[in-house]
């Protein structure tokens, strides 16, 4: 019983897998609806990344790369554990560089990098009802889905404009696929919607607890909600990577003292260090990541 | 100037190492074993197999102990263990009438078939605290009435005089459902719900409960019946076309008895709330049948004026499992979108301040 | 061969490998319509149930998925091939059935005749696994819609001449509706409800 090796190949038993599987085809069938699947308890915690690893172990194969994020990063601890979790039950190959990835599982962000058509991206999503905070029960926001009656979600937008001078949606932006369904993209920033748009990657959804898949086929239009007159648009950085002096990524603010100080770098740590190994380098670099950077070349 | 610091792997690492240290304590005590958990600590271990529907002693006893005694902790890691295991099939509906009793009271009857037989309970303990517990527990033989006594239910008693529904037939046709291997969909026929309602969090549901009797969709409830004790499982097998006893499990069964006033189609009778669960537990199980009854609106033409007559409300959230783990994830890195969050408030706040006399700008810039 | 051994034999020599491969083809295929798939690990159902037909099957069925055959198919071993490899039970309703198979040249009866889904779910529906005499060299048709970039030309061989208006009206009740895999031999093609076709 503490033995892992007495699971199955990524863990779960293959009765499981079928069934995720055939919501996996269903949810590719109809894009940005949420299919429901009999989730499963996994051995780390609901809201942790069940959803994702249940359809990643689904997927996954012995020839696959895996590559698993956290806020962009690949050392964040969740990350690190659930890539343990693979390494551990499927003896997978991991990588940290996206490019070399067939199957990246990410929390709250997109890889910086433009995907491929090799690669499948699997969203960790813990509430996958975009509708949910504007009407709680699923009875009633079923019916909205069926009848494709999103205007509750315009108003609550408008709602926005109109107290705030913007919509205050900063994260877990609301879009709209092949102008069909409204989707809850997960909790990346707005910043990462339109990297959705049109990706040549398959993007895949899986929320454990709430026990729903859904999924963006390749080159599907994902359309983030907005008005004529306040047109979507996504928050800009007034300065490059302290790190590797990237622009036009998203960063992460890093407090740096108790004196107001901080700087901001690439929330993509891969994106990040290969960057910096071709070279580039920020305001901030440390000399010697510098020195060691210019030896190598 | 910076560089960013890494480890994840190590920290966690070190992170198990000590809390393995933790767990086992004081090193010159001796460690306690899994059949001490079972027999001393057997409230607990009856706990987490309910919550995890796992029925096995030695297995919730490893998780209480690997759990450090954190019982939700423990439930979830033997419902991760329970999920792994192969489904040989559905076992026949446990006969509670044929139940070897260790315990059973009645609410409604001063005296009845079987009599009032109070069982290993806490109720008339004084809650003193008993210092004699502290060293060797010297305890007497117990006086115990010949086992195996099977004793009629309270609502036979009702039922033979028509005065009490039925025990709840699902309608013509109805598969019983499987809450572990099918999505939930609400409305959810009551099958589902009991089920939900055996794992539910034994806290959540004694709130839910008490509200109801405090008012908040109220159901005018009398205890016809706790009972404790062994119940056979079986498990009919296609190739022999009868079905074989799988062994026993000790459970507590609630027949609650509630108030109805009958209709036009049917005549006054009383209504029931059940409640089964594992192990010996009559907080949980007598919740639970208020609970169940509390949420049969629908058959009963009663408004939903109450959070515990709300199925998609109760049945969503009773899961301690899902609960724990979604209220805990909230300790997960979330700075990217804590980030956008930062950005946005920082942006209105520049249109704000040059609008406010003294108005001067919050952000410092990065020390460089 | 026996029935004996038509029946007991002929599925994945290392089920979770084999099943992981072929759903890996089928999620690609899917997410790419009108691609065409290999299978490298084909079944060896009993005839006239083709080999991809029947990886799909050992791929997707089991207890959980009623199974339709066709006319052909119900009177060979497919039947209890796929009851014992899969623990699927066959169904005569075709509105009731997960899944609805065909061999090479039978007779497709109108798609509305499965399970559509409702608007609520429309997940609840019916793939049909069609197999074709080829899966290249028939009438060209132009495929539209999401996971396809520019527009993919398809041209399955020996679909029913009236494919195109079953297609058309599966189409227009988006989001219900049945999803299709095309096979031939070791080969499968993926048309999700979603794509769009006409004539080139």
């Amino acid at each position: 019983m503490n033995d892992l090796a007495n699971y199955n190949f990524a863990y779960l038993d293959e009765q499981t897998k079928r069934m995720i599987r055939r919501a996996i085809l269903k949810a590719i069938a109809i894009p940005g609806y949420q299919v429901p699947f009999a989730s499963r308890e996994m051995p780390m915690p609901y809201g942790w990344g069940t959803g994702g690893v249940q359809v990643t172990a689904s997927i996954l194969g012995p020839s696959d790369v895996l590559k698993v994020i956290d806020q962009g990063a690949d050392d964040t601890t969740n990350a690190v554990s659930i890539r343990a979790f693979f390494q551990k039950v499927a003896n997978v190959a991991v990588t940290t560089r996206t490019a070399d990835a067939t199957i990246i599982q990410t929390r709250h962000r997109i890889p910086e990098e433009k995907l491929g058509e090799g690669q499948t991206l699997v969203y960790q999503v813990p509430i996958p009802e975009p509708l949910r905070f504007l009407e709680p029960r699923e009875t009633e926001t079923r019916k909205m889905h069926a009848l494709e009656e999103y205007g509750l979600m315009h108003v609550k937008l408008y709602e926005d404009i109109a107290r705030n001078g913007h919509i205050a949606t900063t994260y877990a932006y609301p879009v709209k696929v092949e102008g069909r369904y409204v989707m809850d993209p997960s909790p990346t920033p707005k910043f990462d919607n339109p990297k959705m748009h049109m990706s040549e990657a398959l993007q895949l959804f899986g929320a454990g607890r709430e026990k729903r898949i859904y999924a963006v086929p390749p080159y599907t239009e994902v359309v983030s909600l907005d008005f004529e007159d306040h047109p979507f648009e996504v928050q800009k950085f007034d300065r490059p990577c302290a790190l590797c002096g990237a622009e036009n990524v998203y960063l992460d603010e890093v407090v740096l003292d108790d004196k107001g100080g901080r700087m901001f770098v690439c929330s993509d740590t891969d994106h990040c260090e290969d960057r910096r190994a071709h070279g580039h380098a920020g305001a901030m670099l440390a000399p010697a990541a510098k020195e060691s950077q210019e030896a190598a070349e | 100037m910076y560089v960013a610091v890494k480890g994840g792997e190590a920290a966690i690492a070190n992170a198990h190492r000590l809390l393995a240290d933790r767990r086992r304590g004081d090193r010159s005590l001796p460690s306690i074993t899994i059949e001490q958990v079972v027999e001393q600590l057997g409230l607990a271990v009856d706990r987490v197999m309910a919550e995890a529907s796992l029925y096995d002693r030695a297995l919730a006893a490893l998780a209480v102990r690997q759990a450090r005694g954190d019982m939700i902790e423990a439930i979830f890691i033997l419902r991760a263990y329970r999920t792994t295991l192969p489904r040989f099939g559905y076992s026949e509906p446990v006969d509670t009438a044929r139940m070897k009793v260790e315990r059973r009271v009645s609410a409604t009857y001063k005296d009845l078939p079987g009599g009032q037989l109070l069982g290993p309970t806490f109720d008339y303990t004084h809650r003193l605290l008993d210092p004699s517990l502290i060293g060797e527990d010297a305890v007497d033989e117990p006086a115990l009435k010949e086992p195996g006594e099977h004793v009629m239910r309270v609502s036979d008693i009702l039922d033979g005089e028509g005065l009490i529904e039925g025990d709840g037939q699902m309608p013509e046709g109805h598969v019983m459902g499987d809450l572990t291997r099918e999505p939930m969909e609400f409305p959810m026929a009551r099958d589902l719900r009991l089920q939900a309602l055996a794992r539910g969090d034994e806290g959540f549901l004694l709130a839910l409960a008490y509200s109801t009797q405090r008012g908040y969709g109220r159901t005018h409830p009398f205890v016809g019946e706790v009972r404790i004790g062994e119940v056979e499982v079986e498990l009919e097998l296609p190739e022999l076309g009868f079905a074989v006893s799988l062994g026993t499990v000790r459970v507590t069964e609630c027949q609650m008895v509630n108030q109805f006033k009958g209709s036009a189609k049917q005549p006054p009778q009383f209504t029931r709330g059940y409640g089964l669960v594992f192990g010996q537990s009559e907080r949980k199980a007598m919740s639970m049948s208020l609970v169940d009854r509390s949420l049969r609106t629908d058959e009963f033409d009663e408004d939903i004026v109450a959070p515990a007559q709300d199925q998609e409300f109760v049945i969503s959230h009773a899961d301690n499992v899902q609960a724990t783990g979604f209220v805990e994830h909230l300790k997960l890195p979330h700075y990217v979108d804590f980030q956008a969050e930062l950005d946005l408030v920082r942006r209105m706040r520049r249109e704000y301040e040059p609008a406010q006399p003294g108005g001067k700008n919050v952000m410092k810039e990065a020390a460089e | 061969m026996s029935t004996q051994s038509q029946i007991y034999g002929g599925a994945f020599a290392e089920p979770v490998f084999e099943a992981q491969a072929v759903f890996r083809t089928l999620m690609d295929c899917f997410a790419r319509p009108g691609t065409i798939g290999r299978l490298s690990t084909a079944a060896s159902p009993p005839p006239p149930l083709g080999e991809a037909s029947g990886a799909v099957a050992l791929t997707l069925c089991d207890h959980d998925t009623p199974v339709w055959l066709s006319p052909a198919l119900s009177k060979s071993a497919a039947p209890k091939w796929i009851a014992f490899h899969t623990g699927a039970a066959v169904t005569d309703t075709k509105n009731e059935a997960r899944f609805a198979f065909f061999e090479k040249g039978a007779a497709v009866p109108g798609f509305d005749q499965f399970g559509l889904g409702s608007q609520e779910y429309p997940d609840r529906s019916t793939t049909l696994v069609v197999e074709v005499e080829a899966l290249e060299g028939g009438q060209p048709l132009i495929g539209r819609g999401p996971g396809i970039k520019n527009g993919i030309v398809i041209a399955p061989k020996g679909l029913p001449d009236v494919f195109l208006d079953l297609w058309t009206a599966n189409r227009a009740i988006f989001p219900r509706g049945i999803d299709l895999v095309v096979t031939s031999g070791e080969t499968v093609l993926c048309l999700p409800r979603t794509t769009k076709l006409e004539r080139e």
